[in-house]
């Protein structure tokens, strides 16, 4: 009897629910690899303009996700292990990104760091920097929008981590910052590598808050999000082969990173 | 019999629902789709057509007509198209109803900063590398005639940005982020004084022609089209600075 109830079986109704989940999200890549123009393929992707926008979507997506690890893990690390007043206010601040229409982040870009902007003309007129359409602009609204992902995944293994190892390692004559980088990070790094991994796929999808804040311009700000949008306009058969070009991208790395790194759900938790 | 709390919520709603549904059973809604550049004109049009056409509720969609023309042959439902060109209209030229026709025009002006920090004068100001210059890809029409301006005056302006519409080159120019950009005169008046209109000369200046075109066969489509080209309609489009076709 006992053994009936442990049975693995999932039950029926909920692998209803859950393989139309899987239809959900399956049905509209469907849709796209139906209707490309695979004989375009080739050409499509041998163009000057498609390899640009890719090109520049990589860098700056990478470049993003290096800002949100440097300055994102330490405030996760303070958002989960220092207890000071406002932390509530701050978490949310750091996550309120993440839920905004990206427009709306691209528009506060603008207004803050755009030339004329609240801070955006200091440091035009005091270092001549400008933000808007240049590719410093696309890494800025590509850490705005991604850097949330990293600090909630990183802040929450933070939390869970045992403090008591720490201070072993510390009893035992290590110093903060070597008990830090040899025993919490390394304790935690499924963790960073799935938060540095969604960090990295939202900025690589980036779309609303670049185009506001940094402009469209080929081989500057176009990143593949942008020439997917501005070659619907055009050629719509482009702009298919662009998607799948990001699909195959973002789908392969997803894959490669979590079998590599995170191994099965009981791994991460065990490491 | 009492309903549980969540529930009672439900069937209000619900039967807010069904009043929201019927609350208008017999107006005709149209779907007009009209170019980015005709938002403010289309917008005064609306209003007095449906006072006039009392059964007919006028939708507007307002975005760039190489955009507006991509949503058309993807299967969108328009009523109505007004490009503000000729090949985004040829492009659903298989859907129109009847050949489209011209019913406005417009001219091409320079807009700067507000106050024109810079002093550009004419359109070689423009060719200044230092001067950042917004324009659209050339697939959305205003980005084609400021291509053909250019190319009248020989000049190669190389732009910082390609913005989706001549709106995003407007709010581009208008907040400071940019210094320069090529839009139509329309919305150059639209947008005083957040910016400063310099003329293009006559020489180099192109004439932005406006089709119209019915793509369906429904009697409030072709009343819209019939207004849009009546006396009415025009003097609506000329108080926005459109010229006559």
């Amino acid at each position: 009897m006992s053994r009936r109830l442990r049975s693995d079986r999932p039950p029926l109704g909920i692998l209803v629910l859950a393989g139309l989940a899987v239809v959900f999200f399956a049905l509209p890549f469907a849709g796209l690899l139906w209707r490309a123009p695979w004989s375009d393929l080739v050409d499509v992707v041998r163009e000057d303009a498609v390899r640009r926008a890719l090109w520049l979507s990589i860098q700056t997506s990478v470049l993003a996700t290096l800002v949100a690890i440097v300055i994102g893990v330490p405030l996760a690390w303070v958002l989960a292990r220092v207890d000071f007043p406002f932390r509530n206010f701050v978490r949310a601040l750091a996550t309120l990104s993440m839920v905004l229409p990206p427009v709306v982040g691209g528009v506060a870009l603008f207004f803050s760091f755009g030339r004329r902007g609240l801070f955006g003309q200091y440091l035009y007129d005091w270092f001549g920097i400008r933000l808007p359409f240049t590719t410093a602009g696309v890494v800025l609204a590509q850490s705005f929008v991604a850097m949330p992902f990293l600090v909630l995944t990183v802040e929450s293994a933070f939390r869970q981590f045992d403090v008591r190892y720490e201070d072993a390692a510390r009893s035992l004559g290590a110093r903060r910052w070597y008990a830090f980088r040899h025993i919490t990070i390394p304790s935690i790094r499924p963790a960073i590598i799935a938060g540095l991994v969604l960090a990295w796929a939202r900025a690589l999808g980036e779309f609303g808050a670049t185009i506001t804040f940094a402009g469209n311009l080929p081989g500057t700000t176009q990143t593949m999000p942008l020439a997917t949008y501005i070659a619907l306009e055009s050629d719509p058969g482009a702009a298919l082969i662009l998607s799948i070009v990001l699909i195959v991208v973002s789908f392969g790395v997803l894959i490669g990173l979590r079998d590599r790194w995170l191994g099965n759900p009981h791994e991460v938790t065990r490491s | 019999m009492r309903i549980p709390k969540p529930r009672r919520l439900l069937v209000v709603a619900a039967i807010g629902l069904l009043c929201a549904c019927s609350g208008s059973p017999d107006r005709t809604t149209l779907n007009v789709f009209a170019a980015a550049s005709l938002s403010n004109a289309f917008t005064d049009i609306e209003t007095v057509f449906e006072v006039e056409h009392p059964d007919v509720d006028v939708v507007l969609n307002l975005a760039a007509s190489s955009a507006l023309a991509t949503q058309i042959s993807e299967g969108a439902p328009a009523h109505v198209f007004a490009s503000a060109d000729e090949a985004n209209m040829n492009r659903v030229a298989d859907l129109m109803v009847d050949s489209a026709t011209i019913f406005a025009t417009n001219r091409l002006q320079i807009v700067t900063e507000a106050g024109n920090p810079l002093g550009i004068e004419t359109l070689a100001d423009l060719a200044d590398p230092s001067i950042l210059f917004v324009t659209s890809a050339v697939e959305v029409p205003i980005g084609r005639y400021t291509a053909e301006v250019l190319t009248r005056a020989e000049l190669t302006v190389r732009p910082v940005s390609l913005e989706e519409s001549v709106k995003g080159i407007v709010t581009k120019v208008s907040t400071g982020e940019a210094d320069a950009g090529i839009v139509y005169a329309t919305d150059a008046a639209a947008a005083h004084p957040r910016v400063t209109s310099v003329n293009i000369a006559d020489e180099f200046n192109v004439i932005a022609r406006y089709p119209i075109a019915a793509l369906s066969t429904s009697d409030a489509a072709t009343r819209f089209v019939t207004f849009i080209r009546s006396d009415e309609g025009q003097a609506i489009l000329r108080e926005f600075g459109f010229g006559s076709p």
